[in-house]
């Protein structure tokens, strides 16, 4: 029996059209727009000016504050303008805008193919660089990586568990990211295990990749304390306090972090980010977008800069369809839908799905006829109906008692109610308004 | 050219799952119930069905598009289902008039006036079947033979299974008689064999879970079966109890009821309990021989309590408490 979560859970179609396509480079535009804020935290401080030349790897944004991560020209070029910019959250937000010219990359950088699988770096030197290339979690949650991999102090790693679920449907981009890269991304997993110093690292992979299993359980043999667990599909497998229990089966307590049970989790692309950030002195300057849909014409994994406007990826793919609907950064599941695309490629940008008009649209919503599917489905096992009610008649207090702050968002409540009720639309609402009382209280 | 998207928040699928397709599921696995009511019954049960369906959606449209002035929804599929419902619970030959006073109960009273389909405590067709029940219980308790026994000509009136349990075991069917269902009783509840097949549809479709029909019949057997143990008379054999009265209609047509039975797998176990031992208490040692409709009802009731104290197991509890 493979393993998975104890509770909850559903399991969505899983629609990866563009599984097994190539990662794709995409040449880049006249123009980027280097958004300032790509992560959780504080924006950056820019740098540049107007005028500045720029090349591919040269720090643009300064970190400012513990949470945050620095920021590099993805292209070589002029800074034209710091300005406010559309990005995928809807809001307008500092941005670098830098006009391309030629394609210059700094120095230190190693652009070679080959594989640098022996490091000399201390625990101490790998989380530096890790910090100085601004990495965030790539999985979509953009949380800087070296704050991550610092436990606060009195707490201790035991394993590292990496994220290689990608239970959305429709994603394939880390998926194409670790058939091509396993060697990188392996050695990636030693340098993380050595900066925590940890001798166990598990890579949870669903079975509906099972070349991957198959690639990395051959490969891992080489590597001593890296184990490959092959996982049931189960969606949301790749939440974090999910995948730890599926994996070593520990229930991360409500509000704490992994790490109280002693798991550090970090998603497969982000290794991937670090191995070349450490061994090839790489900057976060470009990752693998899956640019997907039922009506697009060739749905792709993209290597793309940061700050290419998603036009470019989509026209790519074959360009907008014209019956598209709705356009959603990320998965169906958890992904924001875009009020436009001119918006730019940003750290936490995993996919583009382009969803056809008629399926765009909610259906009516019916008063609960408490089947109580809801509460079978939620892997924090809350009782999303009753969260919902009492979210709308703003009963903060029992919300609270009932952890409405536990929510990891992940919809699939709504996805399952036959009454069609916007059930998470109303936690993240309660959720949010809770967490302000909470916080209030403490100040 | 730039097109206008749809921006809302995630998740941005859904499973297709429907109320209807919930409710019709239902009305199919009650098909084989009805066949043997035909077979049994002949056209008075057809009669029977097709009224108290015509009664209980009628009454929902006209009570929700005249007095509540609203837009009605009996295409849900809920106000079939209780016309079905309330048909299985009475004799094949009750007036029509008392069955639309039923019908007329179960709709208007026990779920119109709650709030509608989601928001009525009871079970609209249990309520509905014990309304009648005390209102007219000679009329209620008047079963006509089955069409298949064979004295079965002019013969009006027969005793049930479980009538006969309490006052003349000589008189007991067959044990495979009462299983296929060709003994008196309402119509839709005297086939133990085509209930079953419609609790496996219901499983298979994932329309309902076993927790709540398995324990409520675990605990009828265990309990009827400790005291057969003691004392192996008719009256306390626990196969009897299991195939005859309304405790297999019930247990997977009734008691699963989403609106009116409990959320958690546990809070469902504690109310399939609570409706086995209530439904054998009265069956034992209550006035009437059956006590499955009361038994229902009953837990109906405590459902908000059960919910209020069954919570989820919620994730990182396990860990908390050891």
């Amino acid at each position: 029996m493979l393993k998975s979560f104890r509770i909850g859970g559903i399991h969505p179609k899983e629609n990866k059209l563009s599984a097994g396509r190539a990662i794709q480079p995409i040449a880049v535009p006249a123009q980027v727009i280097i958004p300032l804020s790509q992560h959780i935290g504080a924006p950056c401080q820019p740098v540049v000016k107007k005028g500045d030349k720029v090349k591919v790897g040269t720090l643009i944004g300064k970190s400012v504050g513990f949470v945050s991560s620095q920021i590099h020209s993805s292209v070589s070029g002029t800074v034209l303008k710091i300005d406010k910019a559309l990005d995928a959250s809807g809001y307008k937000r500092d941005a670098v805008y830098i006009k391309v010219e030629e394609d210059e990359w700094e120095e230190t950088i190693d652009r070679s193919e080959s594989l640098v699988s022996e490091s000399a770096f201390t625990p101490k030197e790998i989380l530096e660089k890790i910090a100085a290339a601004g990495i965030v979690g790539m999985g979509g949650a953009t949380f800087p990586t070296h704050v991550k991999l610092t436990p606060p102090p009195g707490t201790k790693a035991e394993v590292l568990i990496i994220n290689a679920v990608e239970c959305e449907p429709y994603l394939t981009s880390d998926h194409q990211l670790m058939m091509e890269k396993s060697d990188e991304i392996l050695v990636g997993i030693t340098l993380v295990m050595k900066a925590l110093n940890v001798q166990r690292a598990i890579i949870g992979i669903e079975n509906n990749k099972k070349d991957a299993v198959a690639l990395f359980t051959q490969k891992a043999k080489a590597y001593p304390g890296i184990a490959v667990e092959a996982l049931k599909m189960q969606y949301p497998q790749g939440g974090e306090k999910q995948l730890i229990d599926a994996l070593i089966r520990r229930q991360v307590p409500s509000g704490a972090l992994p790490i109280s049970v002693g798991a550090v989790v970090q998603n497969v692309g982000t290794i991937f980010a670090i191995y070349e950030a450490v061994q090839k002195n790489k900057p976060l300057v470009e990752r693998v977008v899956t640019v997907t849909g039922k009506e697009v014409q060739r749905p792709c994994n993209l290597r793309a800069r940061i700050g290419i406007p998603l036009t470019t990826l989509i026209e790519a793919a074959g360009g907008l369809p014209e019956s598209t609907g709705k356009v959603i950064c990320g998965g169906p599941m958890m992904g924001k839908a875009l009020a436009s695309v001119d918006v730019p490629v940003t750290k936490g940008t995993s996919g583009i799905l382009i969803v056809p008009s008629p399926e765009a649209k909610r259906k009516a919503m019916n008063d609960c006829i408490r089947c109580g599917k809801c509460v079978e489905v939620c892997p924090m096992g809350l009782n999303p109906t009753l969260l919902m009610t009492l979210t709308e008649y703003g009963v903060w207090d029992k919300a609270e008692k009932n952890a409405i702050t536990d929510c990891i968002e992940c919809g699939s409540c709504s996805y399952t109610c036959p009454a069609n009720r916007p059930l998470l639309d109303y936690i993240r609402l309660g959720k949010g308004k809770v967490n302000g009382i909470i916080r209030a209280r403490k100040n | 050219m730039e097109q206008k998207l749809i921006v809302s928040p995630s998740p941005h699928i859904h499973s297709g799952d429907t109320i209807q397709k919930n409710m019709y599921a239902v009305l199919i696995a009650l098909i084989p119930a009805f066949l043997v009511a035909l077979y049994t019954f002949r056209l008075d049960a057809l009669l029977i069905t097709v009224l108290s369906v015509l009664f209980c959606v009628g009454f929902e449209y006209l009570i929700v598009r005249f007095i509540q002035k609203k837009e009605p929804t009996v295409l849900d599929g809920s106000a079939i289902i209780t016309g079905v419902l309330l048909a299985f619970n009475v004799p094949s030959n009750l007036p029509v008039w008392i069955l639309a006073l039923g019908a007329l109960f179960a709709i208007g009273v026990v779920k119109l006036s709650f709030g509608g389909l989601g928001n009525n405590i009871f079970n609209p067709a249990i309520a509905g079947r014990i309304f009648l029940l005390i209102s007219f219980p000679a009329q209620m308790t008047t079963w006509p033979m089955p069409a298949t026994a064979a004295a079965a000509t002019d013969a009006v009136s027969s005793a049930t299974v479980l009538g006969a349990l309490k006052h003349s075991p000589e008189a007991l069917p067959a044990i495979q008689e009462m299983f296929l269902g060709f003994e008196p009783g309402s119509m839709g509840e005297v086939s133990a064999a085509a209930l079953l097949l419609g609790l496996i549809y219901l499983l298979w479709k994932k329309v309902i879970t076993w927790h709540i029909p398995v324990t409520i019949l675990a605990t009828v057997a265990l309990f009827t079966g400790i005291l057969y143990l003691f004392d192996p008379i008719p009256l306390y054999d626990p196969l009897i109890h299991l195939f005859s009265g309304g405790l297999m209609l019930g247990a997977v047509f009734m008691a699963t009821d989403y609106v009116t039975s409990p959320f958690t797998k546990k809070g469902m176990m504690i109310y399939g309990v609570g409706i086995g031992l209530i439904t054998v208490a009265i069956r034992l040692w209550g006035a009437y021989p059956e006590g499955t409709s009361f038994a229902i009802l009953l837990m109906n009731a405590f459902t908000p309590l059960i919910n209020n104290y069954t919570k989820p197991k919620r994730f990182g509890e396990v860990v908390k408490h050891g």
